[in-house]
């Protein structure tokens, strides 16, 4: 077996559980290797949601908490809180951030709380069989939008910014090197880092959205329809229909909830007010 | 910082304000919940004072958030809790199944009002005590504990986190809310007095550590907290003793021993009091806020020469069966006011199987009965 993942993994937990091809392999392989370079395996516990990307979580051999569907974030926010030291690493899909866990995920970018938000978007509920989700492409047809959907694909990104979130990215499985880079610096940031990650699913979005469970030609596809901001501000607003705009969007330090819970609790404790109150 | 002083104290609370009482000598320090009447005094007392305590009050987007931040809480090592009514524990239910199928403890306070939809925000009601058994999907045991004045309020809270520490489980409180805003005096006993317990943690090394390994005297699975070091593999699927998704016999022998850990120590967890039952003839069973209207009508019916004992059921899951059972063999009718449909009688006329006659004394649309809507069916039916 590969030294990572004997340091940083589950050996009994080979081989993975995803589909020949799926992106979700290249994720976990590059989480294994921001862990590990960061140093940081004691400090860290994994929160996933239902869907493929909720195992992701279960790979890493460190405490593993597998949600029920959308609830990863208010599980989340309780780990951090009981112990803030903890870097809580949440894998996330589609379906399960933007649709069902939505309002949590609006609450936790609200609080900007130390959380490491990995959202895996392989643009379809993949698990339950190729059903449409909020992130499909407008027009894409699924088995549950057999003529076509018709609203456009929410930008997840864009809601995380606007509720709070102090870090905010988008790269894809078609870009491992940004990626890390990126992740690494997620996990260490100070507040709520949302990471989005566009990843082929050669079985279900490849199939109904692409017309191809060719993972290259997919990769290809990804490859190829994901523009920086500059590459994208070259093209006519015709060009950039269907084009996903990546990069790493926000990265600020602002007041964070954890440590302000904390010196909240440390103020009213040291407060006049306190000793009235306690004492009966 | 101690919550409980040395000496026994007496306070004046409302029912509410004695369930956070119970709650902080208990020892819990977390709090997650969402506003609803009739709970929402629990959430602003636990606000105002869980960081005095070094714990913390969150109130979240909405009951879903709140039941799974307990379950996050729990398995960071703190007692938590949270409070609501029907609305919000109707959202509550996945989380509650998840809880249990997860051996997380925590408690959650349903301060009952009218139903069912948003029904009656103001006014009391029992219409939850079968949705607090069977509310969540697949079988899963439960533990219901029902106060009928502020001091049980008081005690059955701190009850209600030792039974769910002991036992590894969610365990509610169905209150209601004339129980949750009467307010009246309650006697919190001097700390050493109180008995509190703590989830058991485990004793084999770090590497031997299995997520879901029972004790085999008890069933219980000892409980680290995250980042301890034991890699803990906590699954909302049914699960293996390592805590990994299971096939057909595995799912089965986890379900059977959630229901055995909590069923084979009934008689440990039901709690029930009663008055006048040996020569009775007739014997009314109630619980939370009719009770007291119960008592009533049952010293009325004795003063004019009626042999009628009462019942109270502290605890309504798991269903006090034996001592029901008991009574059912002694008198010829068992009344069971109750402000709802008829509920928790069909349990009493499940484990009376016959012995004795059952009457149903309903009340709903948001009043509870007067000592006289229970003293006329006493007398009614008193021969």
């Amino acid at each position: 077996m590969h030294t990572l993942a004997k340091k940083i993994m589950r050996e009994d937990q080979f081989p993975m559980v995803f589909c020949p091809g799926c992106g979700d392999g290249t994720i976990t392989h590059l989480v294994g290797i921001a862990i590990d370079e960061l140093g940081i395996i004691d400090d860290v516990c994994t929160v996933g949601g239902v869907g493929c990307s909720g195992w992701l979580a279960s790979i890493f051999n460190v405490d593993f908490f597998k949600a029920i569907h959308g609830r990863t974030l208010p599980v989340a926010i309780a780990l951090k809180l009981t112990r803030p030291s903890r870097k809580v690493l949440v894998f996330t899909g589609d379906g399960d951030c933007a649709a069902i866990g939505g309002n949590h995920f609006l609450h936790a970018c609200h609080k900007n709380i130390d959380l490491t938000v990995v959202m895996i978007n392989n643009q379809i509920y993949g698990m339950t069989g190729g059903q449409v989700a909020p992130t499909t492409p407008l027009g894409s047809t699924t088995p549950t939008s057999p003529y076509g959907k018709i609203e456009p694909a929410l930008d997840l990104c864009k809601v995380a910014e606007a509720a709070g979130a102090s870090f905010v990215s988008r790269w894809t499985t078609a870009h491992p090197k940004q990626l890390l880079r990126t992740l690494k610096k997620a996990i260490m940031h100070p507040g709520l880092a949302y990471v989005e990650v566009i990843t082929q699913c050669p079985v279900q979005s490849g199939r109904y959205v692409h017309g191809s469970g060719d993972p290259v030609h997919l990769l290809k596809w990804i490859r190829e329809n994901s523009l920086t901001k500059t590459q994208m501000e070259k093209l006519s607003p015709e060009e950039r229909a269907g084009k996903m705009l990546i990069g790493d969007f926000l990265e600020e330090i602002r007041p964070e909830f954890t440590a302000k819970t904390y010196q909240f609790m440390a103020e009213v404790q040291a407060s006049k007010k306190a000793s009235v109150d306690l004492g009966r | 910082m101690v919550v409980a002083s040395k000496e026994g104290t007496v306070k004046i609370v409302q029912g509410n304000g004695a369930c956070v009482e119970g709650a902080l000598i208990a020892g819990c320090r977390f709090y997650a919940g969402y506003p609803i009447t009739p709970s929402s005094e629990i959430a602003e007392e636990m606000a105002r004072r869980l960081p005095l305590l070094g714990g913390i009050c969150l109130q979240m987007e909405d009951e879903l958030a709140s039941i799974n931040a307990l379950a996050g809480a729990s398995w960071g090592g703190w007692k938590a809790m949270t409070a609501t009514s029907g609305p919000g524990f109707c959202l509550m239910q996945e989380g509650i199944g998840m809880a249990a199928s997860m051996e997380t403890p925590c408690v959650i306070v349903n301060v009952q009002r009218g139903g069912p939809g948003s029904g009656q925000s103001t006014a009391p009601a029992q219409g939850d005590v079968f949705q607090a058994r069977y509310g969540s999907n697949g079988d899963y045991p439960m533990i219901s504990l029902a106060p009928s004045d502020a001091q049980e309020f008081f005690d059955l809270t701190i009850r209600a986190f030792n039974l769910s520490e002991k036992f590894r489980t969610p365990v509610t409180i169905l209150a209601d809310e004339m129980v949750g805003h009467t307010r009246e005096s309650i006697y919190i006993p001097p700390v050493e007095e109180i008995e509190i317990i703590n989830r058991k943690y485990p004793t084999v090394p770090k590497d031997k550590f299995l997520t879901y390994m029972p004790d085999p005297d008890d069933l219980v699975p000892p409980m680290p907290a995250f980042n301890d070091g034991y890699r803990c593999v906590v699954t909302s699927q049914v699960h293996t003793e390592g805590g990994w998704r299971a096939d057909g016999a595995q799912a089965a022998k986890l379900i059977q021993r959630l229901i055995d850990k909590v069923e084979r120590q009934i008689d440990y967890i039901t709690d029930v009091e009663s008055q006048w039952i040996d020569d009775a003839d007739m014997a009314v069973i109630s619980y939370g806020a009719p009770m007291r209207s119960a008592i009533r009508a049952v010293i009325d019916a004795r003063e004019r020469g009626m042999k009628v004992g009462w019942m109270k059921l502290r605890t309504l899951w798991p269903f006090p069966a034996k001592q029901v059972q008991e009574v059912a063999q002694q008198v010829k009718w068992i009344l069971v006011p109750e402000m709802n449909v008829g509920r928790m009688v069909l349990e009493v006329e499940r484990v009376a199987h016959g012995a004795c006659e059952v009457i149903p004394v309903p009340k709903f649309g948001g009043r509870c009965h007067t000592p006289g809507d229970i003293f006329k069916p006493i007398k009614e039916t008193y021969r």
